[in-house]
């Protein structure tokens, strides 16, 4: 706990948590803090949350990372696994065979797509801005010529519509999901020998390099890893619209860099938690869910959103070189 | 000085070689490639029809890309323009509408060129009073700029724009009908985009600030050390992307003859690919004019004329994407870091 606290990031982002939540509570005079209103909250959550999470291991292997397929490379292993499900154990009992096969169809897209990226990155050497811009056409591209355009129904589909629907004492799957992808990073990122290498090769290319680390093969294995969390957050966006299409979540980009770097990760690399994107998803989701409750115009909620990203700069900004003697600019 | 005079005098020996090695080079090749096999499979795309649609299709892209160079060969990056740039437009329409029906373009101009400065400035402020990465400080801004216009100033899409705004969108310089009956304009708008490219390419060439901006895109310290004012650097490159915003959002209203708040806003990544094929890094310190205006032209080639290869649209995005990364594998290769 001190060390929580410690951290002025995550001071900040626990500070707006507990000020959204009050000032929700009062606003709607206690109606916010019904638990069916944290349920559909943690509905919606995880799918932005894990493509933020993919964003920002790209964002700490440092070299400019960033990964601007996420969502592409969701619909592409959902529309994938959608038409092969269908095409061959369609109408045959759509029961938890068919769940495991698109489940394991996907997650192997979404290797694959990761793949890609990651061989770009590291031995085509690509800046990842334009690599990963290239594969998004690309990936997109196929999704459309696959699925012909229009949305493609799974149907009832009954142990898959679970994934994205249903409930786990009290849970939304799709939350467990998230949940235990996050604790699964945190660990690697913190506890496991590709987690120190991630660190260090993106605080210092050069460094890590001269340490014995492979850094092609540690920037391979992260944009795969990318690759694998989107088609984890394509899963959950097919099951819960039961049908897949090329361009569900358009807006979802942007939105899971903003919680990328809202957490605290760092775009120049080497530096980032994942406790800070989660709460930093769980801060934009409530402000959201306020505003929507509020009955406030819709696009107010990005106002806001921008406004608490520069609120972060400025108050964790200030307390840095508050203090201390004001540090040369590092990055612009 | 003297030596100076002998290079010039050598120049045009070298001249090809040189340009042979330079990123530009790559980029003006692809266009060729494109041109010739495109000619080659359609023949109509060899017309004077194809050069005014690229140009008419460039002129805003081309604009917000001159910004855009100037923020990454500072080392910064900028994703903001693009809610800058439809505010500019959507509030000075309003603002117009509401106080004076009947202003000239010019005083809309002028109204829209300030906001996007200050937009940019705000930028430029917050990036190096905080010492954040401009990624950050961009999205954030890019947020705030574009939910404050929507839930403030308007959502409504506006048809009906200043009469000004109308005409200057509808001027043409030159105007002609070609041998196959098909009419030929080029907007006066083109004369916009030649004063950004010309005061773009002085300010980067010609000004001790331009030698800055490369200094500071290349090492901050370093170019502590050479004495340039590293914030005042930062200052201006994002007052100046901001401005260029500005400048690209009225003549985006002007030429679509329409004030959409929720336009531009989402194109700003296929912007900086341009500036990026154009042979500028990501990483800072590089970038050119010519570079840029080839970047953006190869963008709006492929974007606009793929139909005419042959491509079916579904394929479309796939070629697009192909040739994104064939760019970049040719940059690759240039074994930088």
């Amino acid at each position: 706990m001190r060390s929580l606290l410690s951290d002025h990031h995550l001071r900040f982002l626990i500070a707006s948590l507990v000020v959204i939540l009050v000032a929700a509570a009062i606003l709607s005079s206690g109606q916010f803090l019904d638990p069916y209103n944290f349920q559909s909250m943690a509905v919606q959550v995880p799918e932005v949350g894990l493509l933020a999470i993919a964003i920002a291991i790209t964002m700490i292997s440092g070299n400019g990372g960033i990964d601007l397929s996420v969502v592409s490379i969701a619909n592409l292993s959902a529309i994938v696994a959608g038409l092969i499900v269908r095409s061959s154990l369609g109408g045959a009992g759509q029961g938890t065979l068919y769940a495991i096969a698109f489940v394991v169809i996907a997650l192997l897209v979404g290797t694959a797509c990761g793949l890609v990226n990651g061989f770009l990155v590291s031995k085509g050497n690509f800046p990842p801005i334009l690599a990963t811009l290239g594969t998004q056409f690309v990936f997109v591209g196929l999704s459309v010529a696959l699925s012909g355009g229009p949305s493609v129904s799974l149907g009832e589909t009954e142990v898959f519509s679970q994934i994205g629907n249903g409930v786990i004492l009290g849970i939304p799957i799709p939350f467990v999901v998230f949940i235990l992808a996050v604790l699964g990073f945190s660990w690697v990122l913190t506890h496991s020998r590709f987690g120190f290498r991630l660190y260090l090769l993106g605080t210092n290319a050069k460094a890590a390099n001269f340490t014995g680390i492979n850094n092609n093969t540690i920037m391979l294995f992260t944009y795969t890893l990318s690759g694998v969390l989107a088609s984890i957050a394509g899963i959950i966006i097919a099951s819960r619209a039961s049908s897949v299409k090329w361009d569900y979540g358009s807006s979802y980009l942007l939105i899971a860099i903003l919680i990328a770097v809202m957490g605290g990760i760092n775009p120049s690399g080497g530096w980032g938690k994942m406790l800070g994107v989660v709460l930093a998803s769980f801060a934009l989701q409530m402000l959201s869910s306020t505003l929507n409750f509020l009955g406030t115009s819709n696009f107010l909620k990005d106002f806001t959103w921008g406004l608490l990203l520069l609120l972060s700069i400025v108050l964790t900004g200030t307390r840095l070189s508050g203090f201390v003697k004001p540090k040369p600019v590092r990055d612009s | 000085m003297s030596a100076l005079t002998q290079t010039r005098v050598a120049a045009p020996v070298t001249f090809w070689k040189a340009f042979v090695r330079r990123p530009e080079f790559i980029t003006l090749s692809l266009i060729v490639i494109f041109c010739v096999v495109v000619g080659i499979i359609s023949p109509s795309f060899l017309s004077i029809k194809t050069v005014t649609d690229t140009l008419r299709a460039s002129l805003t892209t081309g604009i917000f890309a001159l910004g855009v160079l100037l923020v990454l060969a500072a080392g910064g990056i900028d994703v903001s323009f693009t809610a800058i740039a439809i505010f500019s437009l959507y509030a000075t329409t309003r603002l117009t509408l509401a106080v004076y029906p009947d202003a000239p373009y010019l005083l809309m101009v002028v109204v829209g060129l300030g906001m996007g400065l200050l937009m940019g400035l705000l930028n430029g402020y917050l990036v190096y009073r905080f010492k954040v990465p401009s990624l950050i400080v961009t999205i954030g801004t890019q947020y705030l700029f574009s939910g404050f216009l929507k839930a403030f100033i308007g959502s409504r899409h506006i048809m009906d724009i200043p009469k000004g705004l109308d005409l200057a969108g509808t001027t043409a310089l030159i105007q002609a009908t070609t041998s196959g009956g098909a009419r030929v304009s080029v907007s006066i708008q083109v004369l916009v985009l030649i004063l950004a490219i010309v005061v773009t390419w002085f300010i980067l060439n010609r000004t001790l600030m331009g030698r800055a901006v490369y200094a500071v895109g290349g090492s901050i310290p370093i170019a502590e050390r050479l004495g340039f004012n590293v914030s005042t650097v930062i200052l201006f490159v994002f007052g100046y992307a901001g401005l260029l915003a500005g400048l690209g959002g009225m003549l985006h209203g002007a030429l679509n003859r329409q004030a959409n708040p929720s336009d531009l806003v989402g194109s700003e990544l296929n912007v900086i690919a341009a500036v990026v094929l154009g042979g500028a890094r990501i990483t800072g310190g590089t970038g050119t004019v010519l570079g840029t205006m080839l970047g953006v032209i190869l963008i709006e080639l492929l974007t606009n004329n793929l139909i005419l290869m042959g491509v079916p649209s579904t394929w479309q995005k796939v070629v697009i994407g192909a040739i994104i990364l064939l760019a970049s594998a040719a940059f690759a290769r240039r074994g930088k870091t």
